[in-house]
Order: structure tokens, then C-alpha cells, then sequence
């Protein structure tokens, strides 16, 4: 191995959603968990489910597969933990997966400007080409969505 | 020598909470942001309708001193199934009381996490963060995430042309009452013209 060959390499925890296999950067990656109570409380963001108490932190439970293949993952084995990134700040989100995952070191292909904005990447891997995904925006977050008070605000109220 | 004294670690900040429910969902409040609770049926009884399209949580409103306060109800706000509220809290430094089912019980938290950022709607309006209780997680509301200043300008313009209209109607009717009685005092006039003509005749 070239030193140039090693400097390439990255590390990369393959995920399972239905029959798909997805990839995140390992260093997003804080850890795999078996699915555990989600505590559900009424709020408007659609993308997430729950959350989980996980090492005394409060997980919001993001289902990325509805997004990624179509439709949510009906059997879930883990929850990928993985860090999301807010501007200088990141958070926990659990990402439910349907199997097992891996850990594996290649080359990342760069995305084309054609590709989906959750696409940071492509792996060839076993045969297989994978996204790597980019978990900020697959995830929802106050940058993407504004607040929804913008219809009440407008209207007009006389004295 | 003396032998060192234990060091005591500072005592954990905690904040007592009111944990009520709201069709089935527990939530949290804190006890200090909670005036007065009272009973839906002592409130009915000074409480006066109101209806505005847009804001269907709204449907009453008390006078307490110079200030109008506004009954949310808390089922409607969060969009859960309403049943027959039982309580209502009276939310101090808002303008804001609030219908709900029951109380579950008073306790003390001792650290809040703010809401995850995935969370990117109305939800960051209404709750002050989230807690960890019994190993379950709770969110805590904020007292002023009832009624944002919008709604209360809203309800507050709602009342006033209400109020104008009322007025209007008021003076349409005594104008209608002034002209009716002009009109009867004209014929009535009239008629003692008619009893002098006959009389002098």
C-alpha cells in the first residue's frame, strides 16, 4: 500500500434500509443501539417519530427511509446514532436501520452536481455502488423548515 | 493536624413542576409559571364567549382587572383529541389560562434539555425543552407558547370590532328609537290640531 493509497482510505459504517445498503462517514457515526421505548409527545415535525432516552440524552428518532426508499423500515433492528450538525453545534439523531451494519475503509467518489443534496458521496463496495449520505440534509433542522406562524402573522387586524 | 472535612458537593439545582395531563399526554409545567387552578364549571360562570376562524383553541375569555385573559384549550392547541376539560390553570405573567384534563401530580426536575434542533415547527414555541422522569421523557411547556403576541393581537382586534359593532348597533337602534318617537310625536301633534279644529267647529 502506497502511502498516497492510505491517505485515501476513509472509514465508513454501511447501513441496511430495506433491501438497500447506505453508507455515513464512520467519524458521524456515535453508536449503534437495539431499539428501545420511543417517547412520543405532539409537535409538527413530521420527519421525527419520537425520541429515545439514550445515556441520559434525549434522542430525537429520525426515520431517514421513507426519503431514501420510498417507504419506512418495517422491522427495525438498531438505531444508528449518528451526530448531526447544526452550524458550530451538533446533536444525537437515531436513525432506525432495518439490519445489521459495517464497518468498512475505501475510497470515497465525490457527488456530481446532479446528485440528490443527501448524497455526499459514492462507495463501490462487494459489488455494489453506495450513496454515502449526508445526514444534515436528510434530517430536519431549523434551517431547512421555518417555523409555521406565518399565515396568523399576516393577516390583518383592525382596531 | 486536623483531619480534612468531607467536601459536600454543591446540592443539585431543581425546579418544582406540575405534571398534567392532556388527553392521555402527560406534560410538564413549571409550578412557579401556574397562578391559580380551578375548576372548569367556577370558570364557566364568569367566563365570556368568543369565536374567532383561525384560532378554534380559543373560545372564551375571562376579565381579570384591566387585562383580558384568553382560555386556551390545551388539546386543541397541541392538536389531541379533546375530551371534556376538568381544570383550568390561570398562567401567571401571560395573559393565558389553560384547559386541561387533570393534574398528575407536583415534582421537582432537575435538569431540562432543550428541545433537539430536528424539531423545527411550532413544537419550539411550545415547549421549553424536555425532561427525564421515571425513565420516561416529558416535554415542559412554555407559558407564553399558548398564545403567541400575533394570536393575542388577533383575539384582542377580534373583541374590539366586536365591541364596535356592538356599539354601532346600539346607535343604529336609539337612532331608530329617536326617529320612531319624533314620527309619533308629529302625529301626535297632528291629532291635537285635528281634536282644536273640531272642537272650535
Amino acid at each position: 500500500m502506497t502511502l498516497a493509497t492510505a491517505t485515501d482510505l476513509q472509514s465508513f459504517v454501511l447501513l441496511r434500509l430495506g433491501d438497500r445498503r447506505f453508507a455515513v462517514t464512520a467519524n458521524q457515526i456515535a453508536e449503534l443501539v437495539a431499539p428501545s421505548r420511543i417517547f412520543r409527545f405532539p409537535h409538527h415535525t413530521a420527519e421525527v417519530e419520537g425520541v429515545i432516552l439514550r445515556r441520559g440524552r434525549i434522542v430525537p428518532v429520525c426515520d431517514v427511509a421513507e426519503k431514501l426508499i420510498g417507504n419506512k423500515v418495517k422491522s427495525r433492528r438498531f438505531y444508528l446514532i449518528a451526530q448531526r450538525s447544526y452550524g458550530a453545534q451538533t446533536e444525537w439523531v437515531a436513525l432506525p436501520v432495518s439490519g445489521d451494519c459495517e464497518l468498512i475503509n475505501t475510497e470515497m467518489t465525490l457527488p456530481s452536481d446532479t446528485d440528490a443534496p443527501h448524497i455526499s458521496g459514492w462507495l463501490s463496495h462487494g459489488g455494489d455502488v453506495i450513496e454515502v449520505l449526508n445526514i444534515a440534509a436528510l434530517t430536519p433542522g431549523p434551517t431547512e423548515i421555518p417555523i409555521a406562524t406565518a399565515p396568523l402573522a399576516q393577516q390583518e387586524a383592525r382596531p | 493536624m486536623r483531619p480534612l472535612s468531607p467536601v459536600k458537593s454543591p446540592a443539585a439545582r431543581t425546579e418544582q413542576i406540575i405534571l398534567f395531563r392532556v388527553s392521555g399526554q402527560i406534560f410538564a409545567i413549571s409550578s412557579a409559571s401556574v397562578q391559580e387552578v380551578r375548576g372548569v364549571d367556577s370558570l364557566s360562570a364568569v367566563a365570556k364567549e368568543i369565536s374567532h376562524p383561525d384560532l378554534h383553541k380559543v373560545k372564551q375569555y375571562v376579565r381579570r382587572g384591566e387585562y383580558l385573559v384568553y382560555v386556551v384549550n390545551a388539546a386543541l392547541h397541541f392538536g389531541l383529541p379533546t375530551v371534556p376539560p376538568a381544570l383550568v390553570f390561570v398562567l401567571r405573567r401571560t395573559r393565558t389560562a389553560l384547559l386541561i384534563d387533570g393534574i398528575e401530580k407536583m415534582t421537582s426536575m432537575s435538569r431540562l434539555q432543550a428541545l433537539p434542533q430536528a424539531f423545527c415547527h411550532e413544537e419550539r414555541v411550545w415547549y421549553r425543552g424536555l425532561t427525564a422522569l421515571d425513565q420516561s421523557v416529558v416535554p415542559v411547556v412554555k407559558p407564553d407558547g399558548f398564545l403567541t403576541p400575533e394570536e393575542l393581537f388577533i383575539l384582542d382586534a377580534s373583541l374590539s370590532r366586536k365591541a364596535d359593532a356592538q356599539e354601532k348597533l346600539e346607535a343604529d337602534a336609539q337612532e331608530k328609537l329617536d326617529t320612531l318617537a319624533q314620527e309619533n310625536g308629529a302625529e301626535d301633534d297632528g291629532a291635537e290640531n285635528i281634536s282644536d279644529t273640531s272642537l272650535t267647529q
